[in-house]
Parts: structure tokens; C-alpha cells; sequence
């Protein structure tokens, strides 16, 4: 496949280094002159000096037999404005934004970009896991409203010794995967009984985490 | 009509300052506080310190009550989102966005942005000044 990366910082090109050692054809788009220099020293002549929100730059990139694009510059307006030509004016199929400050999210959300990646977001969410020790949201469904949550059982919680049945789970919640200490995963029937050391992976809805933490933790 | 303004430049605090004297309930954004210096101390309306594309400034700013919002700082890019942001988000019931690059100004017209494009205006007029033929002062006895 032929991809555009937009903007050559750490993850540009830390992208950019992947997608080529996977046998892809890179483009990296970088202003900066230093930046651009540093990524054609690495990785050979891949990058390409200019504004790629600017649409002659992008046409001398060839976006117009790009397979993919990335904007993940470090500016959410610039991502947008990226985002938005590579669709409306190269019909590019696959569009992917990097969001920088995650109040962004609903404007491309909004305006049909789904595919979107936000470090901010990550790197919060895992630091709000480490601090509270409560569940590990391990991903956001694409085309649900719903969430992988993982989370380990303590010695002391309430569940333990207590069948998938007796647990008092919040609506809309499916436990999908119990992995027992021995490493034996099962999938979980009503019968099942929960053990201390269990890692369980629940399907839940965001607004019913706190609820499932609780019911699996005895703990808020 | 209530009117917010993103970008208190050159056009921004002029447009800020006529619409101003006009009567209408002006609001101007700027990222930069130095820039409130281009409007005149008789100004009335309203300056707020902050991103004009920023979702939660443009409420603070009032966008989601006004009738109009003008996106006209400097950068395309931010000009783009920020319309957008209070079209989309804000069901803002009109929005123009100044947009220099004029292929990217097709793009967002495209997109149903009212875009006005500096760069074609002015070629317009410098051809019209560079090469008009002046009309005589007066019949030529």
C-alpha cells in the first residue's frame, strides 16, 4: 500500500519506520527542514519538505494514489484540514487523525472521521487505571457504543467463591472471558465460578463502568 | 445581531469595530491579548483571551446564541476547524471563514462553508488596477 504520513515528529516517524519494515511504500510530509533532513538520514528518501496541509504539497506527494493517509502532526486544525482534503479532494479511502487535545474528539467525530487516535486519551485513561487499580478499559468498539474492560479479581473482593450468576452486574454487561490463575482461559457460564487471581475481559457500555468495577471489586 | 469574531487583526478588529458603531452585540476572540490594542477605546463589545477553534472557548464566547460567527485569523487551518467547530457543535446558524489558499477554499465551499478567499479578490483587483486602461480626464480636443 502506498501511505502519506503528515507531519515527521516521534510519531510520524516512529509510523513511518513500521509501515516500511512491513513492506509498505512511505511518504512523510514534514515542514521542517531539520525534522525532514533527520527522517531521509534514517530511513533513506521517504520524506518529502512541506506544509502537507497545503494541497499543491499534497499533490506532489501523490495523494491522489495514496491508499492511506495519517495526519498526525502535532496541531488538531492542521490534522483536520489534512483529513479533510485527502477525503474531499483525493478520495483517499482511508483517513486516519491523529487528536492531539481530546476536546477535539467530537468535531471529527462529527465530520465523519472515525478513525481516530488520541495519545492524550490513552495515556490519561492509563494513568487513571494505575491510580484507581480499578478496570482496564482495554479498547473502544469501533461501530459500538461499547468497551472491552479487563480486570483482575482481588483476594478480598466480595465475588469470590460466587458463580457468574449470583454477581450483581449492571445492564447491558456480558463477562466474555475468564482466565484462571493457571492460565486456563474458559468462557464464562452462569455456573462458572470466580476465583481469586481470575482476569476477566467484560463487555460493557462506558456509562455502566463504575457499576461493573464494583460488582467484580466490591470497591468503587 | 449578536456577532462573534475569531481573530482581532487588521479585518478582524475593523470589522469588530464597524459592526460595533453599527449596534450590533460584538464579541472578538484572539489568542493574543496584544491584539485587542487594534480596536479603539470607545469599543463596546466584548474580548476574550483564548483559541477561537477551541470547543469550550467559543461557548464561553457566546457562539452557541449568536447569530453569526467570522472566523478570520490568520491560519487556514485554524479558520476551517473553527467554523466548523461552531457550525457542527454549536449549530451556529451562519459562519464565514477567510480562507487565503483558494484551492483549500473550494474544498470547505464544497463542504458547505461559506468561505471568503482573499487571494482571488485581490488578483481581481490588482490585474483590474495593473492593466485597466485609464479612462481620459476629459474629452480629448
Amino acid at each position: 500500500m502506498y501511505i502519506i504520513i503528515v507531519g515527521g515528529g516521534k510519531v510520524g516517524r516512529g509510523a513511518a519506520r513500521d509501515l516500511m519494515d512491513m513492506g509498505h511504500e512511505v511518504c512523510v510530509v514534514e515542514r521542517d527542514g531539520n525534522t525532514a533532513w533527520a527522517i531521509n538520514n534514517e530511513l533513506g528518501e521517504v520524506a518529502l519538505l512541506g506544509d502537507g496541509a497545503e494541497i499543491h504539497v499534497q499533490r506532489a506527494a501523490g495523494m491522489n494514489r495514496a491508499d492511506v493517509v495519517v495526519a498526525c502532526t502535532g496541531r488538531d486544525q492542521a490534522n483536520l484540514a489534512v483529513a479533510q482534503t485527502a477525503q474531499t479532494r483525493f478520495n483517499v479511502a482511508k483517513v486516519i487523525a491523529r487528536i492531539n487535545d481530546p476536546r477535539n474528539e467530537p468535531i471529527f467525530q462529527t465530520l465523519g472521521f472515525h478513525y481516530t487516535i488520541s495519545a492524550t486519551t490513552a495515556i490519561v485513561s492509563a494513568i487513571e487505571q494505575e491510580v484507581s487499580a480499578g478496570l482496564n478499559r482495554l479498547t473502544q468498539m469501533r461501530s459500538t457504543a461499547f468497551i472491552l474492560a479487563e480486570h483482575t479479581i482481588p483476594s478480598l473482593a466480595p465475588c469470590v467463591g460466587c458463580t457468574v450468576r449470583d454477581l450483581d452486574l449492571p445492564p447491558h454487561t456480558v463477562l466474555a472471558l475468564i482466565v484462571h490463575k493457571d492460565d486456563e482461559p474458559e468462557i464464562p457460564g452462569p455456573n462458572t465460578t470466580i476465583h481469586a487471581g481470575d482476569v476477566i475481559v467484560a463487555v460493557t457500555q462506558p456509562e455502566h463502568e463504575s457499576s461493573l468495577r464494583l460488582a467484580l471489586t466490591g470497591d468503587n | 445581531m449578536r456577532v462573534v469574531i475569531m481573530g482581532c487583526g487588521r479585518l478582524g478588529s475593523t470589522l469588530a469595530r464597524e459592526l460595533d458603531h453599527e449596534g450590533h452585540d460584538v464579541t472578538v476572540i484572539d489568542i493574543d491579548a496584544a491584539a485587542f490594542n487594534w480596536l479603539e477605546d470607545d469599543f463596546q463589545g466584548v474580548t476574550m483571551i483564548g483559541a477561537g477553534e477551541d470547543v469550550e472557548v467559543q461557548q464561553a464566547a457566546g457562539v452557541p446564541t449568536a447569530d453569526v460567527f467570522l472566523a478570520l485569523a490568520n491560519g487556514d487551518n485554524r479558520n476551517a476547524m473553527a467554523v466548523q467547530v461552531a457550525k457542527h457543535i454549536h449549530r451556529s446558524p451562519r459562519v464565514v471563514a477567510r480562507i487565503y489558499d483558494p484551492e483549500r477554499a473550494d474544498v470547505y465551499r464544497q463542504l458547505g462553508i461559506n468561505v471568503v478567499n482573499p487571494t482571488t479578490i485581490l488578483d481581481q483587483m490588482v490585474r483590474e488596477a495593473a492593466f485597466a486602461i485609464d479612462e481620459p480626464d476629459g474629452a480629448a480636443g
